[in-house]
């Protein structure tokens, strides 16, 4: 039986909940130091440093400012081809003289241990100077607006306009135009792991083990950050726990970690606590959209227009630059339906706030919210049912591929199929039955529906034209070992998602061995090829054609090596369960003694036959920029009038992530994307103090994460529409869930309100007294 | 997040903890279960110079009927408490409030005294000590004193207690023909109250004859009112006093109105799970 989509359960999970995971706080230099940091208590504020008292205290080793640093250590700046005029400015590992975000690290301690160097970070004479801060979106546009950064004209950072067909004359013509403004707060990824570094220098290689999901990607960055051969750069990701697009950015921090261990040759350790992780790790999607809808007299949508203002923090994140949120919200607007006209205007805007980066769903989540929303309010308009709405105005699978009207490549996306199994799973008579029921007994219940198009698994065409240094090829090398396992390292990363489970299901087939008799492994440059790593729900897509490619060559080379051994013809043998038969599948000898042979008793085999025992494959897509997939997003709400708090009663969701390799990783990315979508909808908030600028939200008892009891069973179904132009046919999974849920809770919350009040929402997260507001029931 | 420095002594008697106290006054801290301090410590918002644990101090988490009172040792764990048949006969307002505190792993660990003597707004069991018409007492080492619920809760982590005392008991007071009422409203489960109702009240014929309320999560400490208690004994609309009455807390994801709107709510649904329909 093929192991490719089969439901085995990870390798790595029993050792995992028995506790063995090995994660960066559990590595240990002999010798190490332990840094902290002093971070800036003000969102922008000049600073001078005395040093002297932290110095002094017994078990302080050095106190670093940023002068100190830049002796060893390069400015960065993000710039892209992508994002011509960006305006980012340079940044250093430590802020010098003026501090520009809340948490910005300005000094830091290397100490004996870290409450030392806590104690000394407390004991820096810092003399702060506060400047005015901006940290609303819309107020750094203001004129006359205090600057982020001196000698700026103004905070704009980057912006576009986009225009297909004629969107005024769609619009003018409309039998009915729906617009709405969404506001959504600003949230953050919280990985179970926080970031760290833990940096040795050993006589001219710097080693660096990192919570990271590019590990080849960072490498490079330090090499040029610190002046280092890259070959004199190792970095070691271990067990990572969670990575959710946090980890995939160049960290002040974590560089300022490195060049402190390359200037004093000594081991150094940080790992964030969760307060810093809070404060100093990327936010995301802070955006004030203002769309419209234009739909003719027999409700097909005709035009879409949107205007999106982002907040994209102090700079733009690097390398990948925070203004990737805005591209791709902008590129999935109506992405389902089948309209010609558009026009998008972005706006991104600095702001004394952490960086925002590119975080699970990076703009998809906001850009189908924004689509969702407008769709419900264009068929409640018309006075009809939205699903009906929905199926009318979705493009048809015969349709593609095609690009939308805001740009993006469509493909073997399969809506109507997934609409019909999303009723079937729902039984959709039976729950608005059991909906109108509930409302006449007096209950606040709300559906929400939303469709989502997601583009996944990047192809060099992104990063590549841009400039900036983003590898979206993928290698594996797999080892035929001599007791007849497989050994291979993957330069996809393994970040608590499982793809090395997956990837080991694929060399298994690929070679023809059981799945368990294959180890993955992934993290380290110094083993592991190069390649992107983990972001863009790519591993399956990218990562296992690379496994697929490697296994199929290092199979090529077993059946020659077996071939000259038996006195046979390579295609007249098989590899099966570990073991070379005939075409029958009878036995001939197993993968154990070939390797044996080859490897320890070279002399028996046959002049001039040498075929190897590994085989490497690298992997590139040259069609299809991204690969489109798509899904269909259900969720029953009900809210207690009198508190205005909501409850996700069920959800459901239908998929379709191209072939399945193994459906317990895939219902697990989709459930945990799910889960992370609706605490979006409902809780996660980065909330700053409007006057102050002061964040608000710097412990897990302030910002709400959901838990157990907040979600609720999630039901699952799945469509599998292999991608054609590659060999498995593997599209992305592993952040569909959260692309869709904050669309459908959101929907599920205004249909209850509009069957109680009429009123609605339109801010996300949404706040209870909110929705109380809506209901008319608080002022 | 590591505490600042401080020293730690943990005695094995009351006798040499109450010493200790006499002796380091306010630069001692007693260490309870631990599940509000050590936080605070490791934020460094709390930075006792001595940290006083009392968990190996024998005696003070005893739970017995004496006297008329059912007496709670102020180091009985919430866990404990929660499942005392005691409790559940002579207090059962207190099994309905700790089932909102917080998780089983922290109940396992925190204690009825701990949570008492930190007082914070939010917590679930001070406004409860002011429905049950608990007394506090409170040791030093010239002896005891109790102080009532009343009495004891003075503000944002605020009480009576001095610094050369550690509270030591609650005495309830039994109250048969008495009965409790409990509920509060949170985002999530076991999140700190945004605004949580204790009651506990007397009904004869089906009429409110006494009652004792609290609110938690409201205000800066709980408090009884006496014009709401007196609104609702006369059948009037005592909900709609409460905008005149409280000084509710603000917060960037719970705002002062939303907590006030949120006493009301739970106000009028006590007076409906007690039977009696509150004037809409």
């Amino acid at each position: 039986m093929p192991a490719i989509g089969q439901s085995m359960p990870r390798a790595a999970s029993r050792r995992m909940v028995a506790g063995g995971g090995r994660y960066l706080d559990d590595h240990a230099a002999r010798g190490e130091w332990h840094v902290a940091f002093l971070r800036s208590p003000f969102p922008h504020a000049r600073f001078t440093l005395d040093t002297a008292p932290a110095r002094a205290l017994p078990g302080v080793e050095a106190v670093l400012l940023a002068a100190d640093l830049a002796a060893v250590c390069r400015p960065w700046q993000t710039t892209s081809a992508s994002f011509p005029g960006l305006v980012s400015p340079a940044q250093t590992p430590l802020a010098d003289g003026r501090a520009t975000w809340q948490g910005e690290p300005v000094a830091m301690i290397l100490a004996a241990s870290r409450a030392i160097a806590e104690d000394a970070a407390e004991a820096i004479a810092a003399d702060w100077t506060e400047l005015p801060a901006i940290t609303s979106p819309e107020a750094a546009l203001a004129p006359g607006a205090p600057l982020v950064h001196p000698g700026l004209a103004d905070n704009r950072a980057w912006g576009q306009e986009w225009r297909r067909g004629e969107p005024e004359a769609a619009f003018a013509e409309a039998a009915l135009v729906v617009e709405e403004r969404l506001v959504f707060t600003r949230h953050t990824g919280v990985a179970l792991e926080p970031r760290g570094a833990v940096a040795e220098w050993d006589g001219g290689t710097l080693m660096l083990r990192l919570s990271h999901q590019m590990p080849h990607q960072m490498r490079l960055h330090l090499a040029e950050q610190l002046d280092l051969a890259v070959n004199r750069v190792r970095v070691i990701c271990g067990d990572v726990g969670g990575g959710f697009g946090l980890k995939m950015h160049v960290y002040q921090d974590e560089m300022a970690v490195a060049a402190a261990c390359r200037l004093l040759s000594r081991p150094l350790r940080w790992v964030a606590d969760r307060m810093e992780s809070l404060m100093a790790d990327i936010h995301a999607r802070e955006h004030v959209v203002q769309a419209r809808m234009a739909v003719d007299a027999q409700g097909m949508i005709t035009a879409m227009e949107i205007d999106d203002l982002q907040g994209l923090g102090a700079v733009s994140i690097y390398p990948r630059s925070s203004t990737v949120e805005a591209m791709s919200l902008l590129r999935v607007v109506g992405a389902p339906y089948r309209f010609a006209h558009a026009l998008g205007r972005t706006t991104c805007v600095l702001q004394n706030k952490v960086p925002t980066g590119q975080y699970r769903g990076v703009g998809a989540p906001i850009g189908c919210a924004v689509t969702e929303r407008l769709v419900e309010k264009a068929a409640r308009a018309r006075g009809e049912d939205s699903w009906q709405f929905r199926t009318r105005n979705l493009l048809r699978a015969d349709e593609m591929p095609r690009i939308s009207a805001f740009g993006a490549a469509l493909h073997g996306l399969h809506h109507h199929t997934a609409m019909d199994q999303a009723a079937a799973l729902i039984d959709l008579p039976a729950l608005r039955a059991e909906i109108a029921a509930g409302r006449a007994a007096g209950r606040v219940l709300g559906l929400g529906v939303a469709v989502t198009v997601e583009f996944t698994a990047s192809g060099p065409a992104i990063y590549g034209p841009a400039g900036v240094g983003v590898a979206a090829t993928d290698t594996v090398v797999v080892t035929l070992e001599p007791t007849g396992e497989l050994s291979a390292q993957a330069s996809i990363s393994e970040i608590g998602q499982g793809i090395t489970q997956g990837l080991a299901q694929v060399l298994a087939d690929a070679v023809g061995v059981p799945a368990s008799a294959v180890q993955v492994g992934a993290g380290d440059t110094a083993s592991s090829p190069h390649g992107g790593g983990a972001w863009a729900s790519r591993g399956a897509a990218i990562g296992g054609e690379a496994a697929w490619g490697a296994g199929r060559l290092l199979r090529t080379q077993l059946l020659e090596g077996a071939a000259a051994l038996l006195q046979a013809a390579p295609d007249s043998l098989d590899i099966r369960d570990g073991a070379i038969t005939d075409a029958a599948g009878v036995p001939r000898m197993t993968l154990a003694a070939l390797a044996r042979t080859m490897l320890f008793r070279g002399h028996e085999m046959p002049q001039g036959v040498t075929p190897g025992l590994s085989a490497t494959y690298q992997y590139r897509r040259e069609a299809d920029p991204t690969l489109a997939n798509n899904g269909v997003h259900a969720a029953l709400v009900e809210i207690d009038p009198l508190t205005g708090l909501v409850r996700v009663l069920r959800y459901w969701m239908v998929g379709d992530c191209g072939r399945v390799l193994n459906p317990l990783l895939v219902d697990g990315q989709y459930r945990g994307g799910v889960a992370t979508g609706i605490g979006e909808a409902l809780l996660e908030a980065c909330r700053y103090d409007q006057e102050t600028g002061q964040f608000m939200s710097g412990t897990l008892a302030d910002y709400l994460l959901p838990m157990a009891p907040d979600i609720p069973d999630i039901t699952l179904g799945h469509v599998e529409t292999p991608y054609p132009g590659s060999v498995l046919g593997a599209k992305g999974a592993g952040e569909s869930g959260t692309c869709g849920a904050p669309a459908a809770v959101l929907n599920a919350v205004n249909d209850a309100l509009a069957a109680a009040s009429g009123g609605a929402v339109t801010e996300m997260p949404i706040h209870p007294m909110a929705v109380l507001r809506a209901l008319g029931a608080m002022a | 997040m590591t505490p600042a420095r401080f020293a730690y002594l943990r005695p094995d008697t009351l006798g040499e903890a109450l010493a200790v106290l006499a002796r380091e006054g306010e630069g001692a801290t007693p260490l309870a279960g631990g599940q509000s301090l050590m936080p605070m410590m490791a934020m460094r918002m709390a930075r006792p110079a001595l940290l006083l644990d009392l968990n190996r101090v024998a005696g003070l988490d005893g739970i017995a009927v004496v006297e008329g009172a059912l007496h709670i040792g102020a180091m009985a764990r919430h866990a404990t408490v929660l499942a005392h048949p005691l409790v559940a006969a002579h207090a059962p307002l207190l099994p309905l409030a700790l089932r909102e505190v917080a998780h089983p792993a922290i109940r396992n660990r925190g204690t009825l005294g701990g949570s008492l003597c930190l007082a914070d707004p939010a917590a679930e069991l001070p406004a409860c000590m002011l429905a049950l018409d608990a007394t506090l007492v409170l040791a030093n080492r010239a002896g005891e004193r109790g102080v009532a619920a009343v009495d004891f809760f003075q503000g944002l982590y605020a009480t009576a207690r001095r610094a050369d005392e550690l509270l030591v008991r609650v005495e309830i007071p039994l109250s048969p023909g008495w009965s409790p009422w409990f509920a509060e409203t949170a985002r999530r489960h076991g999140d700190y109250a945004l605004a949580g109702l204790a009651m506990m009240c007397r009904r004869e014929a089906g009429r409110i004859t006494a009652l004792r309320i609290a609110f938690l999560g409201v205000e800066a400490a709980p408090r009884r009112l006496p014009e709401v208690e007196a609104a609702i004994l006369d059948s009037a609309d005592a909900a709609a006093l409460l905008p005149r009455l409280l000084s509710p807390l603000h917060a960037e994801e719970a705002p002062a109105a939303w907590r006030l709107h949120l006493a009301q709510v739970l106000l009028r649904r006590a007076m409906i799970g007690e039977g009696r329909h509150a004037a809409a």
